[in-house]
């Protein structure tokens, strides 16, 4: 994975707009969102979604990368319990979900940026409700973009870099 | 001097533990130190920083910096070894992933100055004086380090070649490292010196793992009876080999302690901490948020446990609202 901070020209812009990383499953919630498109049900244009062949799919690293590249929401979306084409990825996603959304607490990033729906394929508009709500609330919340924060974290090193060619270092002897 | 291949040594933010495993080498030091010159080393040699700054760039051919990056010093240091070695190793967790001081990095600078100069039940300190970084006195200006306000792996500072895992590495790595370097026969840059393997693979109890952990209580070690055969998981405690690189022959497992992440993650793993998140997850033995919630309180430090020689490194480096 790339460091590549995706969201830097848009975050800089003037008016700043949430970005939520959404990965959703093949079978269901990514062919629902279709249906809402199709259907003409809008949802935010907030939403960057990465289709999956199954919420288990989804590795927690997955979501912290998504988090450090400048997302400030992810959102998961899978199928219903029991109907998981690979039978027990969507309980396992659901558990991972439980655990993260503690180390994503103790990290200082707030539970609501952290969402995970069971949207089955013909619930389109369970889509566009989903994603319209979790816009509004990491709104609510505010920038998270951590690309931009980690820059504001190392200007510490170049300060370095400029007092060692402004004045002798002092002797350590 | 001889013109014997030059070697040295540097400590940064360190407990000593690696240093101690330099001396471990014990009689094969005496082989290592045959083969090269050792020409700074500060916890066991009188060479100064001056020493080092007076030879030429490039003059060293490996420095083994261990410890993380917590001050402008070590960071000035890491410069300076960097620019005088052909080879930087970052030797143990601390210089490698950041280690446990990089735990630090759910606190922010004034959280940790204010606990050690003020708070800590030890301190006694009335008038809270805390060491500036700057303070004239007659005429003259002393300084101190500035304290920064990450603690940093040794490559999020400078470029590194190598690295040693392990807190601290073993004295077999160490010394297996050291014939690589003299042999010229260097790995790619920026490999691991050490098997690209998880512990799992090389863990006495691999056999009683079973495939399906269906894990129903996390116990802490301290509060259980550990069955010194069984996989820890299997006994519901909390064990770091899933997510980490072997090469350390299990040393905590052979003592009955479960690994707790020191080798840090193979090359196909980016973050320690997920990484061992998703495989617990996935074998906890519920389905209901209520008993998933009830099973996943059992870890009562999720951050520690997870990243307990790794924050710095993780993908999130820090707790990001401090
Ligand atoms: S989980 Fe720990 S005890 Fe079990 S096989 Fe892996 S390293 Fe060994
Ligand atoms: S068992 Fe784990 S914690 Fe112990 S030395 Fe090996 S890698 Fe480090
Ligand atoms: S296939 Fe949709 S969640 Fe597993």
């Amino acid at each position: 994975m790339e460091d590549r901070p995706v969201s830097d020209k848009l975050s800089t812009s003037v008016q700043w707009e949430p970005i939520i990383v959404a990965f959703f499953c093949n079978w269901c919630t990514y062919t629902a969102a279709d249906l809402a498109g199709v259907a003409r049900m809008g949802y935010d244009p907030n939403v960057r979604v990465i289709r999956v062949m199954c919420s288990g799919r989804v590795d927690p690293q997955f979501v912290l990368d998504a988090f450090a590249h400048g997302a400030d929401g992810v959102l998961i979306g899978g199928c219903h319990p029991g109907d998981c084409h690979y039978v027990e990825g969507n309980y396992k996603t659901l558990r991972r979900y439980h655990l993260l959304r503690r180390l994503l607490r103790d990290l200082g990033i707030e539970e609501q940026r952290l969402r995970l729906e069971w949207i089955a394929a013909s619930e389109g508009e369970k889509v566009s409700k989903t994603i319209n709500e979790m816009v509004e609330q990491v709104r609510a919340l505010g920038p998270l973009r951590l690309s931009r924060r980690f820059k504001e974290w190392d200007a510490e090193l170049a300060s370095l870099e400029a007092e060692a060619q402004s004045e002798e270092v002092v002797a350590h002897v | 001097m001889s013109d014997k291949p030059k070697i040295a040594f540097y400590w940064c933010a360190s407990c000593g533990g690696c240093e101690e495993s330099i001396v471990d080498l014990a009689e094969d030091i005496l082989e290592v130190a045959q083969a090269v010159d050792i020409v700074f080393w500060p916890v066991a040699m009188d060479f100064k920083r001056k020493d080092v700054e007076a030879m030429p760039d490039g003059a060293i051919l490996a420095t083994l910096v261990n410890g993380s990056i917590r001050t402008s010093e070590q960071e000035e240091m890491a410069h300076l070894l960097r620019r005088k070695s052909q080879i930087l190793i970052a030797y143990g967790s601390c210089a490698h992933t950041g280690g446990v001081p990089s735990l630090a990095n759910q606190f922010t600078r004034e959280e940790i100055l204010r606990y050690v100069y003020e708070e800590a039940p030890s301190v006694v300190n009335e008038n809270r004086v805390r060491p500036q970084p700057r303070h004239g006195h007659n005429g003259t200006a002393v300084t101190l380090p500035e304290f920064r306000g990450l603690v940093r792996s040794l490559d999020q500072v400078v470029e590194v070649d190598y690295y040693l895992p392990g807190c601290p590495p073993t004295p077999k790595l160490l010394k297996q490292a050291v014939l690589t370097l003299l042999s010229g026969n260097l790995p790619p840059k920026g490999t691991v010196l050490a098997p690209d393997t998880a512990q799992c693979d090389q863990c006495p109890r691999k056999e009683t793992k079973p495939v399906d952990l269906k894990i129903t209580e996390f116990k802490r070690p301290h509060w259980t009876q550990i069955d010194p055969e069984k996989c820890f998981l299997a006994q519901g405690i909390i064990c770091m080999g899933p997510a980490t690189r072997s090469g350390c022959e299990a040393q905590c497992i052979r003592g009955n302690m479960p690994c707790t992440g020191c080798f840090g993650p193979t090359t196909r793993v980016r973050d320690q901490g997920a990484k061992i998140l998703s495989a617990l997850a996935s074998s906890v033995n519920a389905r209901e948020p209520e008993d998933i919630e009830k099973i996943m309180d059992g870890i009562v430090d999720p951050v520690g446990t997870f990243y307990r020689y790794s924050l710095a490194k993780s993908l999130l480096r820090a707790k990001v609202t401090r």
